[in-house]
């Protein structure tokens, strides 16, 4: 057996030799070829791992510091003659004082050099306009305080808070910067006299939107998105997996069912934004449900994950053998018995996996909503499925669009409370399919 | 566990479109319109929601244009009871108003706003006159090897490619400006106030005007598409970045962004006025525009706090020279003219287009 049915390249068999010969010399060539493919292939992950972490560290970089928040110690004096000076102790005047006056005196008393009109002005710039109304409140909560002196911990204003982060630079000149050379030279002292630190951020968790950086929070955003969800999930899901079954188990095939199938499929690729049209059209001038309510956001996201959550629910379905249904049905159990019983339990891992990924795309929607009138200035937090409310993508939009300096870092720390969600719920979409997704 | 995942889905879904018939009158003052607007709108609209027992306005930011067609869609508690503009209102959008039952508008002036043409901090210093504007960035211009030719058939596609082709005096840079796309109220008023102020400055073209009214149009406004002109998206934080990475390139955005960004970036002076805030203030700076607001006279007394987010707005407390808008980048008007308007919103004057 010297020979092979090779019949060659002109069709005449060659000896085993010659055979050898060939695939020696083209031995090299092959191996290259794989070598040459694994480099490409890791040269691609790279890339990829690359880009993923610039654009981590660029927001880690930028939003790392808007946990933290700079205050400022103070000694205030609750003047009677300020605050009610016709001693009347009733809510309508504690409502009414002017809280500010309070603040300056105490600055003026920290710093009695500042004497002029200017100077008190840039005195006061470093405290945030909310601490008035901080003042405000505890007066009203507890008018005892009337004619004592507390020290309170006020929050400093965005321009204070970026000088004191660094985010602005001292070495231009005075007239370039926001924060004048006699603000910086204040500050200092503050901080010599320990009356200057940087905290948690808690008011970061706790507010609502606010055109002053140092008051702004993304809790109305996120019970916003929250909202949005329950109602996307409370419609997408039932109808979503009861569509499924129906279309995999029940329904015959026919052009009708291959109609349906192919309009699903092309609806999950329709971009967003057209769905944001259909819910102005439909919700908002049809059925005139009011603008910017995270019902009419939930049910236009519930348009758009409805297709996702069926083509991933029909998959797990198809995915249990058939051997499982004829078993079933074999033991004498309904066509019902088999499916619900049976086919579903073990698809039911698959199908949440795809619901929790439709979800997660739909928290990170924004281009829907601002059809339906959710991309708003927005202060007060949404207390139900109708108050006006934005959402936490729509959030971040807006901040970073907005002037201010200060909330560039805020963009960025929102954008890491997005991914942090995000990543939560791609991981349990993980974890419940290794746990209990059955392979066969 | 699958029947109580169903069953606990089903509940919410009946709670959810239970609860949608329970949709009540609107208690919070609703207000759309001009995003150059929006930052200052939103400041008044907290403070008042923090000042009052009344809630915070929703702001919706959807452009002058966007803004007025909402606004004038009709009355009732659906459609917005306040509209912002960067620009006036027109005779065609009053008409779809009071087609649509919204009579009685009260017209609000609230201040003026600078564009700026921006560039970084290390940059060469632009002297830009706004003829010098128009020629860089026309589509078309008058042909600079005939310069005694008349009418539009004898203008060419702008040739300029360096500052020092337009005017011997700027500096031998390519001419690389960053602005808003077409859909921003800021590139309708630089095109209105830069561009066709520098169009004007040939003679016949001025003619034009009363003319042909839409040629006249098209020669001033029309911006070119060949790359001098780069449309960076309506983001301004963007362009302000893209400035301090590229030192050559000019950017057109609002003033508040120059006040807010006076380390990174620098404003050119236009006609020799360099932007800061009395050169608008009084007028000398030739790229500002005024803002208004726009209030349905239908709407006050119905829904809650209307009258007091006006008097919040008009106070000098909000938008005087040592107001809290001032400190945002908003440019007061002059104490005359916020006595007026401050009147006319107390009166609650309607709109007449005719008197002006």
């Amino acid at each position: 057996m010297n020979k092979i049915g090779d019949p060659g390249a002109a069709g005449r068999p060659i000896s085993a030799d010659q055979a050898m010969a060939r695939v020696n010399a083209s031995l090299r060539k092959r191996y290259g070829a794989e070598r040459r493919f694994r480099v490409y292939g890791i040269a691609s992950v790279t890339v990829g791992l690359a880009f993923l972490a610039l654009m981590m560290i660029s927001i880690v970089g930028k939003g790392y510091s808007a946990f933290q928040q700079t205050y400022v110690d103070l000694d205030i004096y609750f003047d009677p003659e300020v605050i009610d000076p016709d001693g009347l102790r009733d809510q309508e005047s504690l409502m009414r004082a002017n809280y500010n006056t309070l603040i300056k005196d105490s600055l003026l008393f920290l710093f009695p050099e500042a004497s002029g009109r200017r100077d008190r002005r840039a005195l006061g710039a470093l405290i945030s306009n909310s601490a008035a109304f901080d003042l405000q409140d505890m007066v009203i909560t507890d008018p005892l305080l009337i004619g004592q002196t507390r020290r309170v911990s006020v929050l400093a204003s965005a321009d204070a808070d970026m000088l004191n982060k660094g985010k602005i630079s001292r070495t231009v000149p005075e007239s370039e910067r926001r924060v004048s050379d006699q603000q910086i030279a204040w500050l200092e002292t503050l901080r010599d006299r320990g009356r200057f630190e940087k905290r948690f951020n808690t008011s970061f968790f706790t507010h609502g939107d606010s055109r002053d950086p140092e008051l702004s929070g993304i809790w109305g955003a996120t019970k916003g998105s929250f909202y949005m969800l329950l109602i996307t999930l409370a419609l997408s899901f039932p109808v979503g997996i009861g569509a499924a079954i129906y279309l995999e188990e029940f329904a015959p095939k026919n052009p009708v069912t291959d109609f349906i199938e192919i309009n699903i499929n092309n609806l999950a690729a329709v971009p967003s934004i057209v769905f944001g049209l259909l819910g102005l059209g439909v919700f908002l001038n049809f059925f005139s449900m009011p603008r910017s309510a995270p019902m009419v956001g939930g049910l236009v996201l519930t348009l758009m994950t409805l297709p996702t959550i069926i083509i991933s629910a029909r998959a797990s379905l198809k995915s249990v053998p058939p051997s499982i249904r004829e078993a079933a049905l074999g033991m004498g159990a309904s066509q019902m018995q088999s499916t619900f019983h049976h086919v579903l339990p073990l698809a039911m891992p698959g199908m949440l996996t795809g619901t929790i990924i439709g979800m997660a795309r739909a928290l990170g929607e924004t281009a829907p909503l601002l059809m339906i009138g959710m991309v708003a200035f927005i202060v007060d937090i949404p207390q139900g499925l109708f108050d006006p409310s934005t959402a936490l993508p729509v959030q971040i939009y807006l901040w970073a669009d907005a002037p201010e300096r200060a909330f560039v870092e805020r963009t960025s720390a929102a954008i890491m409370v997005l991914l942090g969600f995000l990543v939560l719920m791609n991981l349990s979409a993980i974890i419940l399919r290794k746990r209990y997704e059955r392979r066969w | 566990m699958i029947k109580r995942i169903l069953a606990v889905a089903g509940v919410a879904a009946l709670v959810a479109t239970g609860s949608a018939g329970a949709q009540t009158a609107r208690d919070y003052i609703f207000i759309v319109g001009s995003s150059t607007v929006y930052p200052f709108a939103t400041v008044v609209a907290e403070n008042f929601g923090r000042s009052t027992s009344f809630k915070t306005p929703k702001i919706e930011s959807t452009g002058s244009g966007g803004g007025l067609k909402l606004f004038c869609a009709g009355v009732g508690v659906q459609h917005p009871d306040v509209t912002n503009s960067s620009r006036r209102i027109k005779a065609s959008e009053v008409k779809t108003c009071s087609d649509n039952g919204v009579a009685e508008v009260v017209e609000v002036k609230i201040g003026y706003d600078g564009i700026v043409l921006a560039n970084a901090k290390n940059a060469d210093v632009f002297n830009l006159t706004r003829k010098d504007i128009f020629l860089a960035l026309a589509k078309q211009v008058p042909d600079p090897a005939k310069p005694d030719a008349t009418g539009v058939a004898s203008m060419v596609d702008n040739p300029y490619k360096s500052w020092k082709d337009v005017n011997a005096d700027l500096p031998d840079v390519k001419i690389e400006v960053l602005g808003p796309p077409p859909t921003s109220g800021t590139r309708d008023a630089f095109a209105e106030l830069a561009m066709e102020g520098g169009c004007k400055s040939f003679g016949w073209i001025k003619e034009l005007k009363s003319a042909d009214k839409n040629a006249y149009k098209s020669v001033c406004h029309t911006i070119r598409e060949d790359g001098g002109y780069v449309e960076a998206g309506e983001n301004d934080n963007l362009i302000v970045q893209k400035l301090q990475a590229n030192p050559a390139a000019l950017g057109v955005f609002g003033f508040s962004f120059l006040d807010q960004n006076g380390d990174k970036v620098k404003g050119n002076p236009v006609d020799g006025v360099m932007p800061d805030f009395d050169d608008i203030a009084d007028g000398a700076y030739p790229v500002s525009r005024p803002l208004y607001f726009y209030v349905k006279k239908a709407h006050i007394g119905v829904i809650p706090g209307m009258d007091e987010f006006l008097a919040e707005f008009t106070s000098d407390k909000a938008w005087g020279p040592d107001g809290y808008l001032a400190d945002r980048g908003l440019i007061p008007m002059p104490e005359a003219e916020r006595k007026e308007f401050a009147a006319d919103v107390k009166g609650l004057k309607p709109l007449s287009l005719a008197a002006n």
